[in-house]
């Protein structure tokens, strides 16, 4: 347990080395749900490339960094219909809100914003009520 | 060309933190959130971890200086607190919840996570086209004429 801890705030540390390269480097916020809702809603149309580039970043270096750590078990669920509302929520929530966990929540709380810190705060709680209602009262996850 | 290397080295930095973090493995997250079951803290040491350097990165921006590959940095802070900000919160909340994942290890997972990965970033990728014409729909509501 406290092992996973220690991984937890070195990975911590890794994610907040990437947003601070993406500030300083390119004065952007590194906020995964505006990095790809911009290309697929086409608002980020002018900054295509490097929206790209960073999303290949984050899909290649689990695919290398696998055979040196072992897979991670993501432990998903095989109920199609619960990944399809749930991806479903979570395009049209983060999009709406305009940021998630790495937007509102790394890189909102670390500049003290306040809609950065009430976002986190709804999406947490919703996020235990739902675990609440689909887990212990519905049993479906 | 200098701007794509930093968005190399920032996602790069990102997808290893989300795989080592153990933050792509949804029990793990649904742990965090289920406060009645095996309560797990790690996510509290990821996001702890990570903005620490995030908060250092913010005071540089405050220095009068310009990003390394030019540009600006982002405006200042909005303040402006609105219904479209909790609203969409508590949509995304939901359905993290049901299925432990957002944006971020929605991508990082993608090569070990078989088909329910794929499931659910197509879904999510659905709900992020359709978001532009429901929040125009929210915005006439808000607004009527």
């Amino acid at each position: 347990m406290e092992m996973d801890w220690i991984m937890g705030l070195i990975g911590g540390m890794l994610i907040g080395l990437g947003g601070a390269a993406y500030l300083i480097g390119n004065g952007r916020i590194m906020g995964a749900s505006g990095i790809i809702g911009g290309l697929v809603d086409g608002s980020g149309h002018s900054t295509a490339a490097e929206r790209i580039v960073f999303l290949a970043g984050v899909l290649g270096l689990p695919i290398l960094l696998t055979p040196l750590f072992g897979g991670v078990d993501t432990h998903i669920t095989d109920n199609m219909l619960v990944l399809v509302v749930a991806g479903l929520f979570v395009g049209v929530g983060t999009r709406i809100a305009n940021g998630c966990t790495s937007g509102h929540g790394v890189c909102g709380i670390s500049r003290l914003s306040l809609r950065g810190m009430v976002a986190t705060v709804f999406y947490i709680l919703a996020g235990g009520l739902s675990v609440v209602l689909f887990r212990h009262i519905l049993g479906v996850i | 060309m200098a701007r794509l290397i930093v968005a190399l080295i920032a996602g790069s930095l990102f997808g290893s933190g989300l795989f080592l973090s153990g933050m792509t493995d949804t029990n793990k997250v649904q742990g965090w959130l289920d406060v009645f079951g095996n309560w797990d803290p790690t996510l509290a040491f990821v996001m702890g971890g990570a903005i620490l350097p995030m908060a250092v990165a913010w005071q540089f921006t405050r220095m009068p200086r310009k990003p390394v590959t030019g540009g600006s940095f982002p405006a200042p802070l909005d303040t402006k607190l609105e219904r479209n900000l909790v609203l969409g919160s508590v949509l995304f909340g939901i359905g993290w919840g049901l299925a432990g994942l957002c944006p971020g290890p929605a991508i990082a997972s993608l090569s070990y996570a078989g088909p329910g990965g794929l499931v659910f970033l197509a879904a999510m990728l659905t709900g992020m086209w359709l978001a532009p014409m429901l929040r125009a729909r929210l915005d006439r509501v808000a607004q009527p004429e």
